[in-house]
């Protein structure tokens, strides 16, 4: 039979994969941003499983909003990503210094 | 017992695409490869029936942010060589790091069991259930107030995205409405006063 920990394992294993990525594609904004995608991914399913198997609604209900602010973070991300190239022609993390940090 | 050979296959999936898009060389493939892991999750809260979010995950994710990401990802011009440098010098650190994390969860999941009842299936549901109505019915009354702020993200991010990529190029031509309403007669045709003149 399936059970919560089930889920959380495959949710946790997933979020591995993501950090990995994050570790792996480290010039890369647009595999970052996906592999924050990812990270949320993970964070949903953890939410939708506990909701489920405790029998309460309320994560279906968190997770319905984590869904709309990713939403909104991957529009904001994508559109400050086209302006970056627009004006380095490039999406090299490494490259972007001008701050100095 | 065929709930079970679901979950691990589409498990199994669901990793694999999960893995394609952090090792493959191409971007494209990579948003691809989300898109899949997006299916799969939502045909996993198919199987515990979370009906309507799994649905939701189709739709806005796959259905929008997914083609977000594929029109930005072929519209840029990325030199992909280039960003890939340091792949595999970085490769041994990320691995290690997820293996520490899959390890830490495998230890509070299995062996200590997490201190609360896991063992059971999910909670039986009455006959006539229908999860989007039972969302709507906390959505809209005890949620109602985060719901509108929810709406309120939605417009700041459309009003953000376009203030950001909107510019304006030295050449372009544009109305000035002001301009053009505050235009009076005189400013448009000018009247000569001046003696008849004869042919010559």
């Amino acid at each position: 039979m399936i059970t919560l920990t089930h889920y959380l394992m495959l949710a946790g294993i997933l979020f591995a994969i993501a950090v990995a990525g994050i570790f792996l594609n480290r010039k890369n904004v647009i595999l970052l941003l996906m592999c924050i995608e990812l990270m949320l991914l993970a964070v949903n399913f953890n939410f939708v499983a506990f909701s489920r198997f405790r029998g309460l609604l309320d994560g279906q209900i968190f997770v319905f909003f984590i869904l709309t602010v990713a939403a909104a973070e991957a529009a904001i991300g994508l559109a400050i990503l086209v302006v970056l190239f627009r004006q380095r022609q490039s999406i090299n993390v490494e490259e972007l210094d001008a701050m100095k940090g | 017992m065929l709930v079970t050979i679901l979950f691990y296959s589409f498990s199994a999936v669901l990793i694999g695409a999960a893995l394609g898009v952090i090792l493959s060389r191409n971007p494209v493939h990579s948003v691809l490869f989300l898109v899949l892991c997006f299916f799969n999750a939502a045909v996993l809260w198919l199987l515990i029936e979370a009906e309507f979010l799994a649905l939701v995950l189709v739709l806005v994710y796959v259905g929008a942010v997914m083609v977000l990401f594929l029109f930005v990802v072929m519209m840029l011009d990325i030199n992909i060589e280039k960003l890939r440098e340091g792949f595999a010098r970085n490769a041994p650190l990320g691995v290690l790091i997820a293996l520490i994390v899959i390890v830490e969860l495998y230890y509070v999941l299995w062996v200590r069991r997490l201190g609360i009842e896991v063992t059971g299936g999910t909670a039986p549901l009455p006959e006539n259930y229908s999860n989007t109505a039972q969302i709507g019915a906390v959505l809209y009354t005890e949620y109602v107030y985060p719901f509108q702020l929810a709406a309120i993200v939605l417009l700041i991010a459309i009003i953000a995205a376009i203030a950001l990529t909107m510019r304006k190029r030295p050449g372009q031509k544009v109305q000035d409405v002001a301009h053009q309403v505050s235009v009076r007669a005189k400013d448009r045709v000018r009247i000569v006063k001046m003696a008849t003149e004869r042919e010559p």
